[in-house]
């Protein structure tokens, strides 16, 4: 959170006060306990803010046991695992980026949150492969859920090169602004730059990752290493891709009546495969992952603003509040992720 | 200026005719609490009236600066006070018991459909009314729910109120002491013409009562009779507005609407007849008028009608033919 | 915690403001406003603004009570259309609520104060409180284009699932209240840190005026309930685009859910909008009577447990809706806990009267109106807070004037009050305290007559919300009416009154009233820096050494 940071000051010359202390605090000791404190509170709020979408979750996780049951085989859980290693890793390279801010090792510190910011990378990209197969599949959220049929071909358009032309973009312009910083020869560029290359190509090693753990979960699919799109075309054809549907349907009754006559049908399966039963699941799901995704988008933002503040040199043993209070926020998104794994994708 | 409410002597100041077995409970403890109120009020207020003159900052008078410290009346005020919140709550929740405890064997039940802005009741013969009728004496269950959005079942004589939460049902009883007249209110904000979805409940001598639900069972003879009936119970009277009873709502009046062209949403016109009335009926959005293109609001009510009824509705609605159409606001 | 050590000579104590620097001359031109990181600038900003959404709110109100003069029985003959009024009934009640009440204290009068009072310079994190500034326009915003979009109709609650069908610009509404949400969040986090970490030496917890107790009291709630706000509406926001169905009884989610959601923030709302009162009026009670106030600690806890007890009632909203009954119980239970502070609280106020020298100006008068309103505020609450006649009276006008008689006899008029009394404070300018007293007077009266003949409307049956109503009725209805515009000409006059002193008020000396906290010993209005050395702390309530000095017009503290 940026309001962590003293604004320096600006029209009162209390000489006493070096730039980096604000001008309303008396000593570095009393930035640094508001700071912290002003964090502190920030992730109570945040915890309040998930707590709403959790308590949505035990209410109908409770209503409808089976749909929860059902859905989560939707979901990859090699996909989950792998993403909760990165964010964990992340933790530890944050943690290693406040004890470098506190040491003054800039070096080390920016190798650290650019680190940070590239797990955080993979793990949207990872995500971006999961969100895309699901709309694929159909898996959209409340009324827009389409009730699975085993061998019903599935949608053509390219969610996942949607979803990566915003970081294509970014990449573009990081490596721009990288050979900027060769062109004028400014360090403090090319210490910025650097780390945001790295996250930027990051993304395209978690899409690269997701798409080969999908893959292996697609039995046999053998176009892993083929560009995206082709990847997304060929599932569209492999009736592998939803297994679990046949799984579940304990008998042989095609479920392709039960979109149309739900009411009709009532096994377990037909009554959880539609809008308002598996639709509700992927609401919550979409809403949880959803807003935990633009947590991490945050997180990443204020981590690029540390990196400019570091590569300025401005952290020292005194100053490093904002470091760590990034660090506080970080680990509170990571230890949602914690939670959100075993909810969603390890029900069964 | 006599107040009307001054009018009525079989009603107090404060509430309406006492209609129900709970009436007597609720207002007891209403007229309990507003005279521990008084209790309180009254001397909070003269105190403070009081003290504002005697210790009024004037020329040659200085009174103390020291807070007062008095232990046994800070803890007075505070535990007394205590007790009488705990005397209050558990009247309330003795009250609330009783409306909620199991009506007693034998109960007329009856069904309440809660739609914008219509009351519907379904009683045990299979006879629909948009009006409630009760006997007196016997305990009346209402088993109610609701096609569309949050509506609630108030009856201010009965002093009972409970929401219709789509999605499931809700019920509530009462059991009604004094033959007459009552109004039934929507109490939960429900859109457009949320005041105007009211009923009168009748409570009727059980003889009343039986003829009431014989004839409610036969649909009137008369064709445009007929249509204006299916008119008032099939939720049509929620929307459009005819005669004079219609509510003004979000659907196109049938006031001296048939046979002149209507403009469509989608651009062009067609006759007001036949066919685009039970078009319409039975497939809402497929000629949606021009201003009305939330024509989805409307159930499809194709099953729900025979032909025959909506010929009868059809007769209504040329019946007004030369009605004049209300002043669209 | 080391001072700045810097000699300052403090100015005589009596001396007359105007000679120094102070904060309104401190810099000039349009940013110096806009970016200003000065806690009393952007106090002063936020009471402009918020002022401006009591008029827009308050002319709403008056075309709600003038369209019930009439019951309307026929549509075609009424002021407006059923639609109308209903948009009209919706954006007074998002207004009020969410742009006047709950910023109006903490926000306004809170951010200007609370520093000062505290004795530090400034908020922890002044650049947030600039943000939550601007978070505050932006969701003002949203409003503004949700009125002149195609209308609101939701009613300031938003219940599902007629906000899902609503053709309204819902999506719009629940952004703004979602950003104002965050501003409030930042706002209530920035003095929980300030009061923790920025007491200067000598300022213990327990020499805190009571009004900071009532914010920090108000900043825990902020804190801990908005968010759920925040998600709540979020999710609805998801309810309309994407159709989530949580709160869609259609799509198998549950109705009540939200209102469980909803309520588990607005309920404590209540007391985001009543405790800043609360502690408002214990600055008035004391400083007015130059007495020390009774019950100091009394105050202070009740404040806090005011707060945490109302975490747990919000279930008393919805006692009609069928929740389960031992919830029901359980919640109305709950409910009378927390009528008892609140008690406590009005009997320490009079309490503190006694025997104290009583100057009866403009404040003081709001703050004694203050007491008689709130008292039937509060005791009405016993009606609907039993759960036997909350059946007969939910929903109808015994809650609208409930609720009133909480939100605008006590918020309101508290506000009021504060305002006259740290008006000199802020502008450096008397008001004409006749006018002033005047303009209490009428706002009692048309007060009264407002909201007292709605609680009968409410105990004869007369539900909320209506465009029409029963002939029965028209008296009271009537009545309402007669009083609000009677209330409105009130709230005119005191405006004109506080304008008028900007104009042609007097110099305000430094301490005019006599009191005793902190933000009386700088200049009025105070310098940019409020105190240029940490200033020496006492009892915020000790009056002994405090004397009228009549050469300046004011009180001076006695070394």
């Amino acid at each position: 959170m940026t309001t962590a940071v003293a604004p320096a000051p600006t029209e009162h010359d209390h000489h006493e006060h070096p730039s980096w202390l604000a001008h309303h605090f008396d000593d570095a000791e009393q930035q640094f306990d508001a700071g912290k404190m002003g964090m502190w509170l920030f992730l109570v709020t945040e915890v309040l803010f998930f707590s709403g979408m959790f308590c949505a979750y035990a209410l109908y996780r409770n209503r409808n046991p089976e749909v929860f049951e059902f859905c989560s085989t939707f979901l990859n859980e090699k996909l989950g695992a792998i993403n909760t290693g990165v964010l964990l890793f992340s933790s530890l390279t944050m943690a290693w980026a406040v004890r470098a801010s506190q040491l003054k090792e800039t070096k080390t510190l920016i190798g650290m949150l650019g680190a940070t910011l590239g797990c955080a990378a993979i793990f949207l990209g990872v995500k971006a492969v999961e969100y895309s197969h699901k709309w694929a599949l159909g898996l959209f959220p409340g009324k827009f859920y389409i009730s699975q049929v085993a061998g019903a071909p599935h949608s053509e358009v390219p969610y996942l090169w949607y979803l990566s032309i915003a970081p294509l973009v970014m990449l573009v312009c990081f490596i721009l602004y990288y050979i900027y910083g060769i062109v004028t020869a400014s360090k403090f560029h090319l210490r910025v730059a650097g780390p945001l290359v790295i996250a930027a190509a990051c993304f395209f090693g978690g899409v690269g990752l997701g798409l080969v753990l999908e893959a292996e979960e697609g039995h046999g699919d053998t176009h892993a290493s083929a560009s995206h799109q082709e990847h997304s075309a060929d599932h569209a054809h492999t009736d592998a891709a939803i297994p679990t549907v046949n799984l579940l349907s304990t008998d042989t009754a095609p479920l392709n009546d039960v979109a149309t006559t739900p009411a009709e049908s009532n096994t377990p399966d037909s009554s959880v495969n539609q809008k308002g039963m598996a639709g509700l699941f992927f609401s919550i799901y979409y809403c949880m992952t959803g807003v935990h995704a633009f947590h991490i988008l945050g997180g990443m933002l204020v981590i690029t603003w540390l990196i400019v503040k570091a590569a300025n040199l401005e952290f020292h043993s005194k100053y490093y509040g904002p470091v760590d209070n990034v660090g506080l926020y970080w680990h509170l998104v990571d230890f949602i992720w914690i939670f959100l794994f075993p909810l969603l994708y390890l029900i069964t | 200026m006599i107040p009307a409410f001054f009018a009525d002597i079989n009603e107090s100041f404060w509430f309406p005719k006492q209609a129900s077995t709970f009436a007597k409970d609720v207002d007891f403890l209403y007229d309990a609490i507003l005279w521990i109120s008084i209790f309180f009020f009254v001397p909070i207020v003269a105190a403070m009236i009081y003290f504002s003159i005697k210790y009024r900052d004037r020329p040659g008078y200085k009174g103390s600066t020291e807070a007062i410290h008095n232990t046994t009346i800070e803890i007075l005020w505070s535990v007394i006070p205590t007790f009488i919140a705990g005397w209050i709550f558990w009247m309330g929740l003795v009250g609330y018991l009783d409306m909620q405890r199991p009506p007693p064997a034998g109960t007329e039940d009856i069904k309440v459909i809660a739609k914008r802005w219509n009351w519907n009741f379904k009683y045990k013969n299979g006879a629909e009314h948009p009006e409630l009728h009760v006997p007196v004496g016997k305990a009346a269950k209402m088993i109610m729910r609701s096609d569309d959005v949050l509506h609630s079942f108030y009856v201010p004589a009965f002093r009972i109120k409970r929401d219709i939460v789509p999605g499931r049902y809700n019920y509530t009883w009462f059991q009604p002491t004094i033959e007459g007249t009552y109004d039934l209110f929507c109490s939960e904000y429900c859109g457009d013409n949320h005041s105007t979805m009211n009923a009168k409940v009748f409570v009727d001598s059980e003889e009343k009562y039986a003829k009431f639900l014989a004839e409610a069972i036969k649909e009137p003879e008369d064709l445009v009779e007929r249509g204006k009936w299916l008119y008032e119970r099939k939720a049509c009277k929620g929307c459009h507005y005819a005669g004079k009873d219609g509510a003004q709502g979000p659907g196109p009046s049938y006031n001296g609407s048939w046979g002149k062209p209507v403009p469509l949403a989608v651009g062009g016109e067609v006759q007001f007849d036949e066919n685009y009335v039970s078009e319409s009926i039975l497939n809402p959005i497929a000629k949606a008028r021009k201003g009305y293109e939330n024509a989805s609001a409307m159930p499809s009510y194709k099953g729900q009608l025979k032909e025959e009824q909506i010929e009868a509705l059809i007769a209504f609605i040329k019946s007004l033919e030369s009605a004049t159409p209300p002043t669209k606001k | 915690m080391s001072v700045v050590t810097k000699p300052v000579t403090m100015p005589a104590p009596n001396l007359v403001a105007g000679e120094e620097d102070n904060y309104l001359t401190h810099s000039s031109g349009f940013l110096s406003w806009a970016l200003t990181l000065d806690h009393k600038r952007i106090g002063l900003m936020y009471l402009t603004c918020v002022m401006a959404s009591f008029a827009l709110g308050g002319i709403l109100a008056l075309l709600v009570r003038i369209h019930l003069w009439n019951p309307n029985l026929d549509p075609t003959q009424a002021l407006f259309s059923n639609k109308v009024y209903n948009q009209i009934f919706t954006l007074h009640g998002a207004v009020m609520v969410f742009l006047f009440i709950i910023p109006s204290i903490p926000a306004a009068l809170g951010n200007f104060l609370l520093p000062i009072m505290l004795g530090s310079k400034d908020v922890a994190f002044p650049r947030l409180n600039l943000g939550s500034f601007y978070l505050w326009v932006a969701g003002a915003l949203f409003f503004l284009f949700s009125m002149f979009a195609t209308g609101l109709d939701t009613g300031w609650t938003f219940y599902t699932p007629y906000s899902i069908e609503s053709q309204g610009p819902v999506v719009a509404a629940t952004m703004g209240v979602f950003v104002l949400g965050f501003s409030s969040i930042f706002t209530g986090l920035n003095f929980i840190v300030t009061i923790n970490t920025m007491r200067p030496p000598g300022m213990t917890w327990f020499r805190m005026p009571l009004f900071l107790w009532a914010i920090y009291s108000t900043a825990i709630i902020q804190v801990l309930a908005t968010p759920v706000l925040g998600i709540t509406m979020l999710l609805l926001a998801a309810e309309r685009i994407l159709g989530i169905g949580i709160f869609d009884a259609k799509m198998n989610g549950d109705p009540v859910a939200f209102q469980h959601f909803f309520w588990f923030y607005s309920h404590p709302a209540v007391y985001i909008m009543i405790l800043p009162a609360m502690g408002i009026i214990s600055e008035l009670m004391s400083v007015h009577s130059h007495k020390g106030i009774l019950g100091y600690r009394m105050i202070a806890y009740s404040s806090i447990a005011i707060a945490l007890f109302g975490f747990l009632v919000w279930g008393h909203h919805m006692f009609t809706s069928g929740m389960a009954d031992v919830t029901t119980i359980v919640f109305s239970a709950l409910t009378f806990t927390v009528s008892i502070p609140s008690a406590i609280k009005v009997f320490n106020w009079i309490g503190t009267m006694y025997q104290g020298t009583v100057s009866l100006n403009t404040p003081m008068v709001y703050a004694l109106a203050f007491i008689f309103l709130f008292t039937i505020g509060g005791l009405t609450g016993l009606f609907l807070g039993a759960l036997s006649t909350d059946m007969h009276l939910h929903a109808t006008y015994f809650v609208v004037a409930h609720f009133h008689y909480v939100m605008m006899g006590g918020t309101l008029v508290a506000f009021l009050g504060g305002l006259f009394h740290w008006w000199p404070k802020m502008t450096g300018k008397m008001f004409n305290d006749f006018a002033g007293i005047v303009s209490a007077a009428i706002v009692f009266v048309g007060f009264n007559l407002t909201f007292l003949p709605q609680f009968v409307l409410g105990t004869r049956g007369m539900p909320r919300r209506y465009a029409s109503y029963a002939l029965e009725f028209q008296d009271l209805h009537r009545l309402s009416t007669i009083g609000a515009v009677m209330l409105g000409t009130g709230l005119l006059v005191a405006a004109l009154t506080l304008l008028h002193s900007l104009f042609y008020g007097s110099k305000a000396p430094r301490n005019p009233w006599g009191g005793a906290t902190l933000e009386w010993e700088c200049s009025s209005p105070p310098p940019h820096d409020n105190f240029s050395s940490a200033p020496t702390v006492g009892d915020p309530y000790d009056f002994s050494n405090i004397e009228y000095d009549p050469k300046v017009g004011g009180y001076f503290k006695k070394k």
